[in-house]
């Protein structure tokens, strides 16, 4: 029972009062023979490699009909390569304790190994068979298939997925970002080991990879290292989806479910990185529901009236799209009453934007926080291939704060009239909530 | 006076595995009690600073569970010098995160900040362990609070409404049958008298453990606290932690859990099963090994038999929690392919069960296990946050340091002799508790 979940995303963030707490990131950029790029973090103090694979695309890149396969692709590469079937890929990697996981999502398929340093050699050379030489057998196939179709009836009746679903069709439409990767039970059905092969020659490429290495080893060992493990795949992979087109038509989408909490998600567009207001608007976000414990939705939601565990904004930054998303989660014969709060707040700020002393704290938050990040060799892994999916320079770490600081108050009262449409919010709220 | 504890990798026979000495953590006791472990990193400059509470929701009086928690709650409420929010604001604006957490025995607070900013957290921590001041008014707001946190957790989550129930029939006395949030009728009526009452039983430092991980030194450490937390005095009337014990069971408990919001059936399984003790963690650690060689992963007996050769279940597994200060339990679950009813599915995992009583440990198996859980402790070391809470879940289960300490090698010490004593004492259907959860035929309404 903690606290306060916080919520995805949102975990950005620092301090202006005094000096933050600085881990000195010494990253570098380590170019295979072969001409395969990484970020490398030497930290010969623990005996294991954590490593961070990104192939961009991930389960956006679905081909027409086949929604799903990227999804399921993913997890059928542990599931056989070469002579081993999926009880001898898993006994292989336990007797080595090395540590892999495979995942998926709207933007990339995303590859997390560790690995100790006694076996290194042989723990990657058993990674690299599930990358570029997976065998996709039938059997495997139809059992994984279960476990997913399995997930996505769950899926239909958890009113929080519900929500994020509907939302999604509302706002993308067509698009790819508009329907759940898993896929529908009707299309995760009909996949075939054709698709499977498609699915992985589309997404697992060259020329949408990006590494972050930590841990104990160093540049010279990295290079022949990375060629060995990924040279193999393909060159190009399937052509990446054109950005999405918002349809943001604000009010409220009511889906009758039988639950006695009603879960709520609102939207409205978004900002992009490359904005240059983007630091304005992100100092704006904690003020208003970014903040944790902190932030005005938080303070008025819960904290003043009680109408909810919890209530957050998040700026969400995908690759073909932009989006200032919320949510909050309240009994049915409270969430109008949250939702109204909700919606006065953000023409509150939008009116009034932020005082200065809420400017400062916030940016306290965010700039002694944004260290706390780095703890770990995986997290910082997972960190330097952002950066680079994001187009970040190397040196950028060192500068964040420097951005966060340079936002002023009135940066924040502008943004916050130009940015925030109250009028234009949509909600989608999933239950049975009363007045709405 | 300080005492260096070395945390030993024994390298196993036959395994290439590096000798690892490490001493990264250091422990003493304050003189009025209160226990203090400090882990070492100095990779970055970054703290984590928790204070543990021997006290949960099994230590609560009838009548008024979800105490122990909501107690957490309005710990960010104020104190005589803290405005009520002001604890947390301030960990913010030093770029910090906080936050805590209550389970059945233990509550925990926990600010992760710059390493500099130890002092300041050590200062507000050992205010509120005993100076909060409480208005009616917030009181009634922060219990709407942990309602709509009940709402969100269990009663929007027909899994979770199942898995209370099949705990309240597994303890029929003891307190671990009640939710750690409470029953929602209890937490209606919970009131400040009743808060206050918690707070002036258990917090005290003599039933509290400070955990320090991070780049900090132990003597910076031991001065910082003796200063903040040294000071405060002891509560000579701390109560012993004799919580009611479980009759004998001499029946199978069974039930049926309906509800409409259920997506996907499964049958669960749980015995009531011994936890680790102090001097004494043998037999939870073969329970431990059985767990993982029934259900841990692709390679585990349930899996290998129900997902991969019969191919009755599209997921099966075991679990057992031995970190407990009583008794805990042990459990298994099959989730059903399609067109396998429930009582097929529990048939094929009983009979399961069976075969491995018939066959025995697989060496090798045990072997790959024991490999994974030496390995497990240097991947630890990337995060010292679990280093803590692993101290801070067993030193307020009632183990010891030296027990914390001695478990990895307690647990390489297994043999398939031990385990397989295990799994007979531990399968004993009048001693179980088997749940099914079932999808409610619903009216439809359209």
């Amino acid at each position: 029972m903690i606290r306060a979940w916080m919520a995805l995303g949102a975990m950005i963030v620092a301090m202006c009062v005094a000096a933050p707490a600085w881990a000195e990131i010494d990253i570098k950029e380590v170019t295979s023979p072969g001409g395969i790029k990484a970020w490398l973090v030497e930290e010969p103090s623990i005996p294991f490699v954590a490593l961070e694979l990104r192939f961009k695309g991930g389960t956006s890149l679905d081909a027409e009909g086949k929604r799903g396969a990227t999804n399921l692709m993913v997890g059928l590469l542990e599931e056989g390569t070469g002579d081993l079937d999926a009880q001898g890929f898993a006994k292989a990697s336990e007797a080595l304790a090395a540590q892999f996981g495979y995942d998926s999502h709207a933007d990339a398929v995303s590859i997390s190994a560790r690995v100790l340093s006694e076996n290194r050699d042989a723990a990657l050379d058993l990674l690299r068979q599930s990358l570029v030489a997976p065998s996709f057998p039938q059997d495997a196939l139809d059992r994984v298939r279960q476990q997913v179709l399995s997930g996505i009836r769950s899926d239909l009746k958890d009113p929080e997925r519900i929500a994020s679903t509907r939302l999604a069709e509302l706002i993308y439409g067509d698009h790819p970002y508009g329907s759940n990767g898993e896929g529908t039970v009707e299309s995760v059905t009909h996949l075939t080991r054709d698709d499977m092969i498609a699915a992985h020659q589309g997404a697992l490429a060259k020329d949408r990879l990006f590494v972050g290495v930590v841990g104990d080893i160093t540049a010279q060992e990295l290079g022949p290292l990375l060629d060995q493990l990924l040279g193999d795949l393909p060159e190009t992979g399937a052509p990446m989806p054109a950005p999405a087109q918002l349809e943001i038509a604000g009010g409220v989408d009511v889906v009758d479910f039988n639950t006695p909490q009603s879960v709520a998600v609102w939207a409205q567009e978004g900002m992009d990185r490359d904005d240059p207001d983007f630091f304005a608007a992100y100092v704006l976000n904690t003020i208003l529901g970014g903040g944790g414990f902190e932030s005005r939705l938080m303070t008025e939601v819960r904290e003043k009236r009680g109408l909810t565990y919890g209530v957050y904004s998040y700026l969400v930054l995908r690759d073909l799209a932009n989006v200032y998303l919320g949510s909050v989660s309240s009994a049915n014969d409270r969430v109008a009453q949250a939702l109204e709060v909700v919606q006065a707040e953000w023409a509150r700020m939008a009116a009034e934007g932020a005082t200065e002393e809420e400017v400062e704290k916030a940016k306290a938050l965010l700039t002694g926080a944004y260290p706390l990040r780095f703890d770990g060799n995986g997290a910082i892994a997972n960190i330097m291939v952002s950066m680079q999916m994001d187009g970040m320079p190397i040196d950028y770490i060192a500068t964040r704060n420097d951005r966060v600081d340079a936002v002023t108050t009135e940066d924040v009262a502008r943004v916050a009239r130009q940015f925030l449409d109250s009028d234009g919010l949509l909600f989608v709220v999933v239950g049975q909530p009363e007045g709405l | 006076m300080l005492r260096r504890i070395v945390l030993a990798v024994i390298a196993g026979a036959g395994l290439a595995m590096p000798a690892v000495a490490e001493d990264i953590v250091t422990d003493f006791t304050l003189n009025n009690g209160m226990q203090v472990v400090v882990v070492e990193d100095h990779r970055a400059p970054v703290v984590m600073h928790m204070v543990w509470y021997r006290a949960g929701s099994a230590d609560e009086k009838p009548g008024v569970s979800g105490v122990a928690h909501f107690l957490e709650h309005l710990l960010f409420k104020g104190t005589d010098t803290l405005a009520p929010g002001e604890f947390s604001a301030t960990v913010a604006a030093n770029g910090g995160r906080d936050n805590a957490f209550t389970s059945y025995d233990m509550t925990a607070y926990h600010q992760r900040v710059a390493a500099d900013r130890l002092e300041l957290m050590m200062r507000m921590e050992s205010d509120r362990m005993v100076n909060i001041r409480l208005g009616e008014e917030e009181i009634l707001t922060e219990r709407d609070v942990i309602i709509e946190e009940r709402n969100q957790r269990v009663e929007n989550n027909p899994g979770a409404l199942f898995r209370e129930q099949l705990n309240a029939a597994q303890y029929l006395n003891h307190r671990y049958g009640v939710p750690i949030i409470g029953w929602r009728h209890e937490m209606e009526a919970l009131d400040l008298e009743d808060a206050l009452e918690f707070y002036g039983t258990f917090y005290a430092p003599n039933n509290a453990i400070l955990i320090v991980a991070g780049d900090v030194q132990p003597d910076e450490v031991k001065a910082l606290a003796e200063q903040y937390y040294g000071v405060i005095p002891a509560n000579p009337d701390l109560p012993e932690r004799a919580r009611p014990s479980e009759p004998p069971q001499t029946s199978a408990r069974r039930m049926v859990f309906y509800d409409a919001r259920v997506a996907q059936p499964y049958v669960t399984r749980s015995y009531l099963a011994p936890e680790r003790n102090p001097g004494d963690q043998k037999q939870a650690a073969a329970l431990t090994l059985l767990a993982e060689l029934l259900g841990g992963g692709q390679t585990s007996v349930l899996s290998q038999k129900l997902q991969f050769e019969t191919q009755q279940s599209i997921y099966a597994t075991s679990w057992y929690r031995g970190t407990s200060l009583d008794a805990t339990t042990f459990n298994l679950l099959t989730v059903p392919a399609p067109g396998i009813t429930l009582q097929e599915a529990e048939d094929a995992m009983d009979g399961v069960v069976a075969a491995f009583m018939e066959e025995g440990v697989d060496e090798a198996h045990l072997g790959r296990i024991k490999m994974q859980l030496r390995a497990s402790e240097i991947y630890e070391r990337d995060s010292v946050e679990s280093v803590a809470n692993r101290y801070g879940r067993g030193l307020t289960a009632g183990l010891t340091i030296a027990d914390i300490q001695a478990w990895p090698e307690v647990l390489q010490a297994v043999t398939p002799e031990e385990i397989m004593a295990a799994a007979e004492m531990i399968f004993d259907k009048d001693k179980s508790v088997t749940g099914w959860l079932k999808i409610a035929e619903e009216e439809v309404s359209q």
